[in-house]
């Protein structure tokens, strides 16, 4: 993120001023060293000048897309209406606290039962670094921000089918990987033969770093010893006085962890997306939402409609809707333009007077399943009993996945960790389930790794992303082949309406994308005003 | 690019590929497995189509909708259901892609015999093969 001293605005400044005098090369480098551009498009506060002519917009959908979209419209000067289907903004920005009902296709209705002060996030729950649009409307709309933990060295990895189904830790699994595979390196570079790939010299510094990197001791071996325990732990860890004497840890052998395939549940972390430092809004995903309502004026939102059509001529667009949950009158909302933000899923189904390519991109996505479960605990014994503090626990059963929270470190006496987070086949098991079977997977799963689960378990949430009346679906599945041949049909201005989410940005699946494509997306309707 | 969603450990742990097969975009590559392994049109319905088609088939209705499997003339051509199920169509997601041929068979066929449908003629895992891009 941009350093606190340097304002937005004076960077624009300066830009412009490097821009004028040096050409835009020049200017698109400077930007990137200071830190702008190169990251999402997004190039710094979104700023829609020249005269609007009075021209009125109507945004569908109050997800991240529209509130963006609502926002930077409403501060150029449209007159701007919001239709949502919900009773409330946020879309998939979404937390879920006690008290809350959760309802779901098919009469599925969970009425969540966490204490004061916890939550879910069942939707998005960590921010890159590098997504810099949404960390600058956090910035601008005052939504406190704190580290999301990604990796934890000392949380699991665990194959049910690998060492008797016992979990091992992160760092176990790290530094052996790391190790064997130094030693392995180390061994070959040793024999020569490598030397058609390495120069004499360049096998010299290789053998330092594999010593270095590997915790190999002075023969290129892993083994066990303190060296090695210095970064795998301890069998006991180092204490004081004269009663307690450290033990060296034992490393996995190699064949076996390579067999076991926990080195996969080293990956993640290391991915561009998923680096830290990651970030989660305090007190809940939702606060994102929240801001950007906050930064509205109360009236512009209209909660409770389901578009039932939108017509468009060369002047304007209608939009009809009903009420959400009672059905009845057919009412219209008419605007110069739309930003449309409606999911695909939902869009494919609603009659528009649109052309062919953007009606055939809309049929062309298909949308993920996604299953997520928050489960509330007596006690925090994930930190009490095991000092895990944060990140994750990966496994090879249906839940996918154990996050614990990043927050509230020892502050609680209970907690409320994420279950299971899962998509593909297992997510489409769960969604298929009712919630108390669902509960019961999360629980059998969570045991497995953690008897804990079998005592301290209090309650818990589910979502099935297929199941929530307002998406259909978790986000917008491109292949290469259909990318290439439907997204720019997908984003291009068809008429007076342009589409807007996280299905029209590079970055699916992601608030980032639902953020910058909504700024691309007013940006070109915009051009369209001011040039008329 | 990934999504925000992709969750690589665990499909590694069974040895999947992150970029294998039809569905590596998201969903494939954080499953936990790459397909799904129920076998028999009933097992099927339970566990993966009644997550948007309901347990007793009627669909549901929401800001879209999920169209009702029971009592659907749409049926009646059984190239119909088959196509839906792999390649998608709307809401509907495409499943080919961790279906085997004989999996949309018998899913198919299951859901043309039951829920107040009852079309004999029978899909075969061929009929599956020619229907997959």
């Amino acid at each position: 993120m941009a350093e606190q001293n340097f304002a937005p605005m004076s960077r624009r400044s300066l830009f412009r001023m490097i821009g004028m005098a040096a050409g835009s090369a020049v200017m698109y480098q400077a930007m990137t060293d200071l830190g702008y551009a190169g990251e999402s498009g997004y190039t710094g506060p979104t700023k829609l000048s020249g005269d609007v002519k009075g021209a009125s917009v109507v945004v569908l959908g109050a997800g991240l897309a529209g509130l963006t979209a609502a926002l930077e419209l409403h501060n150029a000067g449209y007159k701007v209406q919001v239709l949502e289907y919900q009773h409330k903004a946020g879309g998939r920005n979404i937390s879920i606290r006690g008290g809350d009902t959760v309802n779901e296709l098919g009469g599925f209705k969970q009425q969540c039962q966490f204490d004061s002060g916890f939550y879910v996030n069942p939707g998005p729950m960590r921010i890159p670094y590098h997504h810099i649009a949404l960390l600058d409307y956090c910035k601008r709309l005052n939504v406190p921000l704190e580290p999301f933990s990604i990796i934890n060295y000392n949380a699991m990895i665990h194959n049910s089918k690998a060492f008797g189904g016992k979990a091992k830790r992160y760092r176990e699994v790290e530094t052996d990987f790391r190790g064997h595979i130094s030693e392995l390196l180390a061994k070959v570079t040793a024999q020569g033969k490598l030397d058609q790939a390495v120069s004499k010299e360049d096998a010299e510094v290789l053998l330092q770093a594999l010593r270095a990197y590997g915790a190999l001791d002075r023969n290129y071996e892993y083994k066990k010893g303190a060296l090695v325990s210095n970064h795998r732990g301890y069998n006991v860890d180092p204490g004081g006085g004269l009663s307690w004497q450290p033990t060296d840890s034992d490393p996995m052998a190699m064949s076996e962890l390579l067999q076991s395939r926990l080195w996969t549940g080293l990956l993640t972390g290391h991915e561009y997306e998923y680096q830290m430092t990651m970030f989660q809004p305090v007190g809940g995903m939702d606060m994102i939402s929240a801001g950007f309502v906050r930064a509205l004026p109360p009236d512009m939102i209209k909660y409770n409609c389901k578009v039932t059509e939108v017509k468009q001529d060369a002047n304007g667009v209608t939009v009809s809707y009903v009420d959400a949950q009672k059905g009845g009158a057919v009412q219209t909302a008419t605007a110069n333009w739309c930003v449309n933000t409606i999911p695909a899923t939902i869009l494919s189904q609603v009659p528009m007077q649109i052309g062919a390519p953007l009606k055939n991109a809309i049929n062309s996505l298909s949308y993920s399943a996604g299953f997520k479960a928050g489960v509330q605990m007596k006690r925090r014994w994930w930190e009490d009993d095991e000092r895990i503090y944060g990140g994750i626990t990966y496994t090879d059963q249906p839940v996918a996945l154990i996050s614990y929270p990043s927050t509230q470190f020892m502050q609680t006496q209970k907690g409320v960790v994420l279950g299971a987070y899962t998509f593909g086949p297992h997510a489409f098991e769960l969604t298929s389930m009712s919630p108390e079977e669902r509960m019961k997977v999360v629980v059998d799963c969570g045991a497995a790794i953690h008897p804990q689960y079998r005592t301290e378990f209090e309650n818990g949430v589910s979502v099935g992303w297929h199941r929530m009346p307002w998406t259909l679906g978790c986000f917008a599945q491109w292949s290469e082949a259909n990318r290439a041949k439907n997204y720019d049909a997908l984003c291009a201005i068809d008429g007076r309406m342009v589409l807007a989410g996280e299905h029209a940005s590079h970055l699916g699946a992601w608030q980032e994308g639902a953020i910058v494509s909504a700024l691309d997306a007013i940006k070109r309707l915009h051009q369209r005003v001011v040039a008329a | 690019m990934k999504s925000a969603f992709v969750v690589m450990g665990s499909a590694l742990l069974l040895g999947l590929s992150v970029s294998s097969g039809a569905y590596a975009q998201g969903a494939g590559a954080g499953g936990g497995r790459g397909g799904f392994t129920e076998q028999g049109g009933e097992a099927i319905f339970k566990n993966v189509c009644q997550g948007c088609h309901m347990p007793d088939a009627k669909g549901a209705v929401g800001a879209g909708m999920y169209p009702a499997l029971a009592k659907n003339p749409k049926l009646e051509v059984a190239g119909y259901p088959v196509s839906v199920v792999v390649n998608g169509q709307k809401a509907m997601p495409a499943l080919g892609g961790m279906f085997s041929d004989q999996q949309v068979a018998d899913v198919v066929n299951y859901i043309r015999t039951h829920f107040g449908n009852n079309y004999k003629d029978k899909v075969t895992p061929a009929d599956v093969k020619a229907t997959r891009p």
